[in-house]
């Protein structure tokens, strides 16, 4: 629909001219691409109180200039839609967690204005943790909780903020104390908190409220634009569609029936106090770890990544029975990877269904910083037994390397898309001196068929990490005898790309 | 004498809520006495008596579904401060 709004209009009967002084915020988009018809409105039901507050939002963004750097985080309930509206930078949170969603956003981009909007459904039943955690921790956020005192969006169940005596469609003869509790006070919870700045409840239930809640969203704003700290804006708002009212009678209600309840009072408005501790020394993982010889002291910026290493990124899976060694494997690749400068990540993933049964890890080497420890498409997997053969083989990108612990493949098991070595690992440790040796021999054989890391350092970790000198000769054997099998059996091994 | 306000309502934005008729300090708002083609009753503006003040925004709960206007000066209030638009005029 074409913007049909001018700035100056002319009165027919007395010719006198006319100059906008409220309008629609070009912080809201001009059309709601929501859905196909009717994207010159919103979604809100007639009187929501919804659109009000996005309208107050919406107005001390523009106001405060900071609509480029806005990014509004929006819950699940009726205004799951907000991102369909405000023009600004979006994250829509899974329920209740858009607090949570709003501390990561803040954190990871400090300089941006962090908006958190949540129902009274979303924040105080299922996000309770959330909202009282990030109120908690002084996170530089601020929330707008607007509280209708119902479920709105599925229908009108209780909300933990409904009024004793209260109907709705999971109390049907009113919210009893006995059964069901005690309306939760929201802003009252979170002001007992020492991190909070600024908390206040306001509500729209006439003209000169409307005019405050207005007042407490600019301050919440600005605030957040000065990085000021945890700003709460409680709203009482009205839901006149669930209460069973029309808008008129329904705003009024929120004055008669909530505010007795819910009493409007500014609970905090100062700087937090925060304590005076020394900031934790900011110093590499590696030398925490004591890993940094001295002659890598000598010459800290040399990377030996740059000099090494030919990918840029390996994501590995290494899976088999819990006591395989299979996590201490993913381990070892992590720390050589550390000392060649890499970055890296290590994620066990042994759940309490698979204590006894199955175990696997991700790991991760990489040039660039790692975005997530999680590796869903394997370049190299490490199967330590049939089952994980199975189960992981199908995740391996194609082109991608297996290497099985076993003297042959699996009958059937089709391998045309990737390169499968097999090494009886266990019968090669169990030669060297202990079978539980085999995660080491694999070790070998990985860093023989891959060339990904170099076995010298698979040595000085070995040296650092096993302190009996009888295991630390087995493991050098195991070590060497998993690249001797690359070597002398399989032969040359068709690298799978990205590899030296 | 013209009023010192005006009032534009969208009717393809206006649901017929009825909240700035109840929140209209001077009561120049109506309802429409025809259906809007969305089948509501939308606010309609009886044309007088509007001040401006802009309750009617917002109370409104649709981003635009109001327009307020305030008078605009006259004309020698903008010769007065005409002086940084000379070049252009």
């Amino acid at each position: 629909m074409e913007n049909t709004r001018a700035t100056r209009v002319i009165d027919p009967e007395t010719g006198s001219n006319y100059d906008v002084a409220h309008e629609k915020s070009p912080v809201f988009y001009d059309t709601y691409e929501r859905k196909a018809d009717l994207r010159h409105q919103t979604h809100y039901c007639p009187g929501c109180g919804h659109g009000i507050v996005h309208k107050l939002i919406a107005e001390g963004i523009e106001e405060l200039g900071i609509k480029d750097k806005t990014i509004f985080v929006s819950p699940v309930g009726c205004s799951v839609f907000a991102y369909y509206y405000f023009d600004v930078g979006n994250v829509q949170a899974a329920h209740g967690r858009a607090s949570a969603a709003a501390t990561a956003v803040k954190r990871a981009c400090p300089d941006k204005v962090v908006l958190s909007y949540q129902g009274d459904g979303d924040l105080a039943a299922i996000g309770t943790a959330e909202i009282i955690h990030a109120a908690n921790r002084g996170e530089k956020i601020a929330v707008f909780f607007v509280n209708n005192g119902i479920y709105g969006m599925t229908g009108g169940q209780m909300a933990p903020t409904t009024l004793v005596g209260q109907k709705s469609t999971t109390t049907p003869w009113g919210r009893h104390p006995a059964g069901e509790g005690f309306p939760l006070h929201m802003s009252e919870l979170l002001s007992t908190l020492e991190a909070p700045t600024y908390i206040e409840r306001v509500a729209l239930c006439d003209n000169k409220n409307i005019m405050r809640a207005r007042r407490a969203v600019r301050h919440a704003l600005e605030l957040q634009r000065d990085n000021a700290g945890f700003s709460f804006v409680e709203i009482l708002s009205p839901c006149p569609t669930i209460w069973g009212k029309d808008p008129v009678e329904a705003r009024a209600w929120v004055s008669d029936g909530m505010i007795p309840v819910f009493p409007l009072a500014l609970f905090r408005d100062r700087k937090p106090e925060m304590p005076v501790v020394p900031e934790p020394p900011q110093r590499p993982v590696a030398d925490v770890l004591e890993l940094t010889t001295s002659r890598d002291a000598a010459e800290p910026q040399k990377s030996l990544a740059a000099d090494h290493h030919s990918f840029s990124h390996i994501g590995i899976k290494i899976a088999g029975f819990g006591g395989q060694g299979v996590l201490l494997l993913g381990q070892l690749l992590t720390e050589m990877g550390m000392r060649e400068h890499l970055e890296v990540s290590w994620l066990p993933s042994y759940g309490p269904e698979m204590r006894s049964g199955s175990a696997h890890c991700h790991v991760c080497l990489s040039k660039e910083r790692v975005g997530s420890p999680l590796v869903s498409a394997p370049d190299v997997l490490v199967a330590m037994n049939e089952i994980s053969l199975h189960k992981f083989a199908r995740e391996v990108v194609p082109g991608g390397l297996i290497l099985y612990n076993g003297s042959n493949l699996p009958e059937g098991f089709d391998d045309s898309e990737v390169h499968v070595v097999c090494i009886p690992a266990g019968e090669i440790a169990d030669v060297v001196g202990s079978p539980k040796a085999a995660n080491i021999v694999m070790l070998g054989a990985l860093l023989e068929a891959t060339e990904c890391l170099n076995s010298e350092t698979a040595m000085q970790v070995l040296e650092a990490k096993v302190k009996k000198v009888q295991l630390l000769e087995i493991d050098r054997k195991a070590l060497t005898a998993g690249r001797d099998y690359i070597d002398h059996q399989v032969g040359a091994v068709s690298q799978p790309d990205g590899f030296a | 004498m013209a009023s010192r306000g005006n009032i534009v309502i969208n009717v393809e934005e206006c649901k017929g809520c009825g909240l700035c008729i109840e929140s209209c300090p001077p009561k120049c708002l109506v309802l429409a006495k025809e259906l809007s083609p969305y089948g509501v009753h939308s606010a309609h503006y009886t044309g007088r008596d509007c001040t401006g003040c802009g309750i009617c925004f917002y109370c409104c709960p649709e981003p635009g579904a109001i327009t307020v206007y305030r008078l605009a000066a006259p004309p020698k209030a903008v010769a007065s401060r005409g002086g940084e638009h000379a070049a252009a005029l």
